[in-house]
């Protein structure tokens, strides 16, 4: 069964559920053989390795999940993976090269994170929100950013780096 | 500070090498290998470590690298312990790195998280290890240069010798060094000597937390793991009775379907052995996606459990007897419950002067009942461990507060020696105390040992949120008299939970009244409970705030001067000598919390409150105004007295959160249970506070002093309920008795 996980794997001869999708993950192509079911966040962390993008709830209700899909947050959590075939995906890992999104560095000037766990899902819904509005009002950033749950409580500094980042551009 | 004996702590110098005064290779942990350093970094990596003790490895170009030992969940102390070390290391912050000791309690004493206990129970000792290297770099260069000892000076990772200008970095002493025998004692710094302690560092994981580097438990991974998720109970007062997984087996993916039991009948439990389900159906296969689909399609049936009495040995040793009730519960029987329990008298717990005559006399008493229900934690990073059981060794990598208490229980499982267990200490995507329960590390041991391969244990959120180990529901009863002068001449308190009672009779008010009664009762129950942030001080703290403001307002006095009045007794002249607060250090943090918030200057809606639990003082100022029936915090002062603060930013980062966690808890925090069965079970029907609803602004001050630092995890979380429902009355003209306060119709007021 380990053939599942590989990515140059033939359709041909894969089980009747499973297809072979081509998907664009921070700027690398993967073809992966998987249920076109399977919800993104899945197929990112079980099939491509990438751990950053987290599970926190698998009913969009958390927000720790969140990637960007042609550049808008999504919950990977319940994306099926066929609906993100052939779009840009983008996760935390490729959000920058080495952390210096105004966002990442915003985050680290404010030191915002407690566990961290969520921060990932925060941090892209965050670029989301500064791409589509440079300078967002408090009001607008409370409203993108309350599908993200945050149980240590760092919601104050996420705000103030927000802002930051805003003025970083 | 006066010479500390290293005796304390030999057993944390046990040399890990056996290659004295040589080198050694940086050993590739998981947790080591998974955060690719940048070409930076690796430039900046020495060819070769010494090893000076277990918790220090010094490079031949002067990099230190700290195995800091507590396991992290989000409190900041893997920044904090090394600092601590490094502070009496003398050595400069920017070429420390860090990394996480594995459990190994001879190397590393007692690994544990939580109680807000990590730096208080770790202020001498990791100074000491810092100190204690200082000391054999010193004495290396002063042999090495042929010099007096006294004479070797350090600052900044350098050694110095003035009169002849000789100095080297530590790197260039550290082979040396490791040769020299670990002092008897050693002297550390004077608080005013400090260079890194008391000044703020940032997250040393903030760099890998921002870009999403594997970390946590739930992102391990390793060559042909497994993935496994667990079937438990729907309900509580439920067990297994069978399994048919004739249509899962089938399923793509899916590799094996076991039952796991943890805790074998033999196995004598302690208290954190905690665990509602201990039988309970794997599902092993391929990938997280696979099993959850076979996990929808496994049909298990479930039977009532029968009454049963466990002898649990509790944290200090004492074996008691838990009597564990048959039945399905629910909220309303508990209620029910409860009432019946408060009526009648409970089990006196502390009684000072003759409060029965003094309630007697009383020209007015005023009685209010405060009650708060069952809490689930919701960590954002759901339960999970990899295990590998392999023979008669067992390998572990988990998100765990306290591995100490979970060996006995894997090894009596697993029959695995303890001393072939091996752990590694992943970090924690939030705690809260749950973490400290880890019958799940048991159960994928389990599941690898009868799979026999590695295994990932992945608790899905519903999993996470109906599997138990709650925060208690409990119920308070205050009551005070009144002399015809509205002089408090007596306070009763009679309180207690399901299934225990969140009564601390020894703190505050008591010592401050001279007729004083404290009762508590208990109702048993099969839901299972356990630690949550600020354990009983989260509820009892807010019923005893809540209640003074009221009192306060029935006297006729201003809510902080009220409660300083009762503090200046308390401090000038005590009653009882059980008495477990310092009024001092409450009254510091009051008075602090008053001239920040400009209290009695500033008009608006504000809500006061102060409590003290694990050694540290807390009080808050809450502004708040109600919108439409949405209540809008507008700004939290916070005022905390936990001694000297090692990391000030990260500490008022520590406050922002508790306070932010607290008024989400109090305003929709609620697990209820239907029939034995835990009503919510994700986030669509479970509450938690989210931006909108965070308080606008927060600011924190510290009482400044030399005191031993003491923890911050847990106290600046009790103290916001008090505050929260003081400042609703202002802004509603109602109380609020019973959390959670927004309640069914979610308005206030």
């Amino acid at each position: 069964m380990e053939f599942l996980c590989k990515n140059s794997f033939s359709s041909t001869y894969l089980p009747f559920n499973m297809a072979t999708i081509d998907l664009h993950v921070n700027g690398k192509k993967h073809q992966v053989a998987v249920d076109p079911n399977t919800p993104l966040l899945w197929v990112l962390r079980d099939h491509i390795g990438l751990a950053g993008t987290k599970y926190g709830c698998g009913v969009a209700q958390c927000g720790a999940c969140t990637v960007h899909l042609d550049g808008e947050a999504m919950r990977s959590c319940v994306l099926p993976v066929s609906a993100a075939a052939d779009k840009k995906i983008t996760t935390i890992e490729g959000l920058s090269e080495h952390g210096e999104h105004p966002v990442q560095k915003a985050w680290l000037e404010h030191d915002v994170a407690q566990c961290g766990y969520c921060q990932s899902g925060q941090i892209m819904q965050a670029a989301a929100l500064l791409k589509n509005n440079a300078n967002p009002t408090d009001e607008e950033i409370e409203t993108a950013m309350q599908g993200n749950i945050c149980r240590c409580g760092t919601y104050t500094r996420i705000k103030a780096a927000i802002k930051t980042a805003a003025s970083l551009g | 500070m006066p010479q500390i004996k290293t005796v304390v702590g030999r057993r944390s110098f046990l040399k890990s090498t056996a290659m004295a005064g040589g080198g050694m290779m940086l050993g590739f942990s998981w947790l080591a290998s998974c955060q690719p350093l940048s070409e930076e970094e690796v430039l900046a990596m020495p060819d070769v470590w010494f090893d000076i003790n277990s918790y220090l490895k010094i490079g031949d170009n002067g990099v230190v690298s700290i195995l800091t030992p507590n396991p992290e969940f989000g409190q900041n102390i893997r920044t904090s312990m090394p600092m601590l070390i490094a502070e009496e290391l003398d050595m400069d912050w920017q070429k420390i790195v860090v990394e996480q000791a594995p459990y190994h309690p001879e190397k590393y004493g007692f690994q544990f998280t939580g109680g807000s206990s990590g730096i208080r129970t770790r202020w001498e000792s990791l100074r000491m290890v810092g100190a204690t290297a200082r000391y054999m770099l010193r004495q290396a260069a002063a042999q090495t240069w042929g010099v007096p000892l006294e004479e070797v000076s350090t600052d900044a990772g350098t050694l110095y010798h003035q009169a002849s200008g000789k100095s080297a970095h530590y790197g260039e002493m550290a082979s040396a060094a490791a040769d020299i025998p670990v002092p008897e004692e050693v002297k550390l710094k004077e608080i005013s000597e400090f260079k890194i302690v008391g000044k703020s560092h940032k997250n040393v994981d903030g760099k890998n937390i921002v870009t999403g580097k594997p970390m946590f438990g739930m992102d391990y991974k390793e060559e042909g793991m497994l993935i496994a998720m667990l079937e438990h109970p729907p309900a509580f007062g439920l067990t297994l009775k069978a399994v048919d997984d004739s249509a899962v087996r089938a399923m793509p993916g899916v590799v094996d379907v076991v039952t796991v039991r943890c805790y074998p009948e033999s196995y004598e439990k302690a208290s954190f052995d905690v665990n509602a389900f201990p039988e309970t159906v794997a599902i092993v296969g391929r990938s997280t996606w696979e099993v959850m689909q076979a996990k929808k399609k496994l049909q298990v049936s479930w039977e009532p459990i029968v009454s049963r009495t466990e002898f649990v040995t509790n944290f200090g040793g004492v074996k008691e007897a838990v009597s564990i009730p048959a039945g399905l519960e629910s909220t309303e029987g508990h209620r029910a419950a409860m009432e019946a329990l408060a009526a009648k008298p409970g089990k006196v717990v502390r009684r000072d002067g003759n409060p029965e005559a003094a309630f007697k006399k009383a020209a007015k008493v005023i009685e209010r009942t405060y009650s708060a229900p069952f809490l689930a934690h919701n960590c954002m990073e759901p339960l999970n461990a990899f295990a590998h059981v392999s023979g008669d060794k067992a390998r572990i990598a988990a998100p765990i507060q306290i591995p100490a208490f979970v060996i006995p229980a894997l090894s009596a499982s697993l029959g695995v020696p303890a001393e072939n267990i091996s752990m590694e200490l992943t970090r924690m995507g939030g705690g809260f105390g749950r973490k400290a329960y880890a019958h799940y590390v048991v159960e994928a041991a389990l599941i690898s040992q009868k799979v026999d391969a590695p295994v990932k244990l992945i608790y899905t959120r519903e999993d996470d949120m109906t599997n138990g180990v709650y925060r208690p529901a409990y119920q308070a009863t205050y009551r005070a008299a009144l002399d015809e002068n509205n002089n408090l001449i007596a306070l009763h308190i009679k309180a207690g939970g399901v299934p225990e009672s969140p009564l601390f009779a020894n703190r505050f008010p008591a010592g401050a009244i001279d007729n004083y009664m404290a009762e508590e009762w208990k109702i048993d129950s099969n839901i299972t409970i356990g630690a949550f942030r600020a354990p009983r001080s989260n509820f009892i703290a807010g019923a005893e705030q809540s209640f003074l403001d009221e009192l306060a307002e029935e006297m006729g006095k201003d809510p902080i001067a009220f409660r300083l009045d009762l503090l200046k007794r308390a401090k000038e002249n005590p009653v009882g000598e059980t008495n477990e607060y310092e009024a001092d250090r409450l009254i510091g943090v009051l008075e602090l919390v008053r001239d920040k918030s400009g209290w009695g200057d500033k008009k608006g809606n504000r809500g006061v409150s102060a409590y003290f639990c694990h050694q540290t003082y807390a009080a808050n100022v809450l502004d708040i105004r109600v919108e439409d029936g949405k209540p809008i915090v507008e700004k939290v002062y916070c005022a905390i007295d936990c001694g000297v603060v090692v990391n000030p930013d990260a500490a008022r980062n520590m406050a922002e959160g508790a306070v932010t966690d607290g008024i989400g808890n109090a305003l929709f925090g609620e697990m209820p249970f239907r029939e034995g069965a835990p009503v919510k079970n994700n986030f669509h029907n479970y509450r938690m506070i989210r931006m909108n609803e965070a308080p606008k602004d927060i600011e924190v001050h510290f009482v400044e002093n030399e005191v031993n630092p003491t923890g911050m995890g847990e106290p600046p979380f009790p103290p916001v309920f008090g505050a929260l429902s003081n400042a609703l009355y202002q802004a509603t003209g109602k109380r609020h008795y019973h959390q959670p306060f927004l309640g069914e119709e979610q308005v206030i007021g």
